[in-house]
């Protein structure tokens, strides 16, 4: 049988800019109770400010449409966040999710969001559907 | 709670920014900075980032994109007071040895003099 979380948050945020400070204060705020390192949780509340901001700026450019987080906590210290959109979807993930490279046409983004959650996390996995939406999903054992 | 002060003294410009540097300040102090900048031509822009308390990729882009504007107009720029985690962003885009960098901050310590490390 699979492991059973033993704790669950879900949250639904329309995607505002100053609703990522929200999101990744929430989730930091739950992954806080698993006693993680000061180095864990600074990467936690990073990976999620990076998938969050995804939404707002890239999966639905604007327009104000729902992110879905839901954070797991396991009794071996794993934590999984999947944060998902119903935005425009990624045409080529693998490339989207190579180093330096951004569809940011005025240089304002760095083009790192990626690289920066596969770097905070244990594991990194992306779905995404053209004009349907894209799923994160992160993994990340703590206080190791 | 003001998130951007500038100061200006002998041809140097410095910009300090406080709060968490995300997408959402790094848009909001995008076109005040750029537009002081333009307005005081100084020989030196500093970044100031001493009082920001979190910075991700969209923090890296604002720093990115004003090095590119400093750059195109013959300034030199600084960016002082990084943290570790800012210095270890920065580094994954390849910029630590790109950027000037001055204070940087060691954990637990402020103002410390610190070379950028690569590890």
């Amino acid at each position: 049988m699979k492991n059973k979380p033993v704790n669950e948050i879900k949250i639904t945020l329309s995607a505002l800019p100053e609703n990522e400070a929200v999101a990744r204060g929430c989730v930091s705020q739950f992954v806080s109770r698993a006693d993680p390192t000061v180095t864990e949780l600074a990467d936690v509340r990073c990976a999620v400010s990076e998938a969050v901001t995804n939404c707002v700026v890239h999966a639905y450019k604007g327009e104000i449409g729902d992110i879905y987080i839901n954070a797991r906590l396991y009794g071996d210290g794993r934590l999984t966040v999947k944060i998902a959109d119903k935005g425009c979807g990624i045409p080529d993930v693998a490339l989207a999710m190579t180093p330096l490279y951004t569809t940011d046409k005025n240089g304002e983004r760095s083009g790192m969001g990626f690289a920066i959650m596969q770097s905070f996390c244990d594991k990194l996995k992306v779905r995404s559907s053209i004009g349907r939406g894209t799923v994160v999903f992160m993994e990340k054992y703590l206080g190791r | 709670m003001q998130n951007l002060i500038f100061k200006e003294t002998d041809g140097e410009l410095t910009a300090s920014l406080y709060g968490e540097l995300d997408h959402y300040l790094a848009s909001s102090v995008r076109e005040r900075t750029d537009g002081e900048i333009n307005a005081a031509r100084p020989s030196r822009f500093v970044l100031d980032i001493s009082g920001v308390s979190f910075m991700d990729s969209s923090g890296l882009g604002l720093i990115m994109g004003r090095y590119t504007v400093c750059r195109g107009l013959g300034i030199d720029f600084v960016l002082r007071g990084a943290d570790e985690r800012a210095m270890k962003i920065l580094d994954m885009a390849g910029l630590c040895s790109v950027i000037s960098t001055e204070n940087v901050k060691k954990e637990g310590e402020k103002n410390e003099k610190q070379a950028c490390k690569r590890n």
